[in-house]
């Protein structure tokens, strides 16, 4: 367990050495929903190539560290662990798509960036998100075991 | 130059996130699941996050973009229904299935059926969101 702590840590700080690069060479706030969703809509503009070439690095070194190591445990191949039940995973994709572009930000934008700017929109955002995570936990899985 | 470092910077995200476990659904979920076995690494890796980002902040005071431009300025605190709304929209679908957008992309090599379905949704949720922030206005603005 304490194991993964550490894990968890290392892994944010390469978060947020990412996200400093992104703010101080680009002089952009790294929020993954902004960036797709800016893609989506067609609001990016100019900025589509330099979000394409930041997805291509998102969704790339993850494929081939989990094509090289598998698991970062080393518990076998690499996986999510999402639940199978595709109504949910499309309700819940739906709620996020929905949910991260009218409140402006997601765990990225408003958690990372955001609580590190002492932002009061990024705190409260990051607050309502958990508190509602909590919440769906509870409900979907406890009450009603959807997942 | 600005599409080579916003690879470096994706790469080092996507990076972070595989090493951290956030790709893992479980994890997520055992850091909401405070009725459960309660996991608290994610709290680890917005610790972890938060440090470098927090010193990079304080590097833009009075200085610009390295390739130029301007630094995103500070919005005004205000917390809208917009802010609130859409926050519990996300934080109820994170729960559900234990992604939010960054793990969603960085794991779509390995998330099968279940990752690539995700990932579609989430595109067509942002798509309609500012037709349901519209219905939502019209709403609020008829109470």
């Amino acid at each position: 367990m304490q194991i993964d702590w550490l894990f968890g840590l290392a892994g944010g700080v390469i978060i947020g050495l990412a996200g400093a690069v992104y703010l101080l060479v680009n002089g952009r706030i790294m929020g993954a929903s902004g960036i797709i969703g800016g893609l989506v809509d067609g609001s990016a503009g100019s900025q589509a190539k330099e979000r394409i070439w930041f997805l291509v690095g998102l969704f790339g070194v993850p494929t081939v560290l989990a094509l090289l190591l598998g698991d970062i445990r080393g518990d076998g191949p690499a996986e999510t662990y999402a639940t199978s039940n595709l109504a949910a995973v499309i309700i819940a994709g739906l709620l996020v798509g929905v949910g991260t572009r009218m409140a402006n930000g997601c765990t990225s934008g408003h958690g990372v960036c955001g609580i590190s700017r002492l932002s009061l929109r990024g705190i409260a955002a990051t607050v309502f998100y958990i508190m509602a995570g909590g919440f769906g936990v509870v409900i979907f899985k406890h009450l009603l075991g959807w997942v | 130059m600005r599409n080579l470092f916003a690879l470096i910077s994706g790469g080092l995200f996507g990076t972070g996130l595989f090493i951290s476990g956030m790709t893992d659904t479980r994890k997520v979920q055992g850091w909401l699941d405070v009725f459960g076995e309660w996991d608290p690494t994610l709290a680890f890796v917005m610790g972890g996050a938060i440090i470098p980002m927090f010193i990079a902040w304080s590097l833009t005071n009075n200085r610009t973009p390295a390739l130029g431009g301007m630094f995103p300025p500070k919005p005004d605190p205000v917390i809208g229904r917009n802010l609130i709304i859409g926050s519990t929209l996300f934080g109820l679908g994170w729960g559900l299935v234990g992604l939010c957008p960054g793990p969603a992309i960085a794991s779509l090599s390995f998330g099968g059926l279940q990752g690539a379905t995700f990932v579609l949704a989430m595109g067509v949720g942002m798509y309609i969101s500012p037709m349901v922030k519209a219905r939502l206005d019209a709403a609020a603005a008829a109470v």
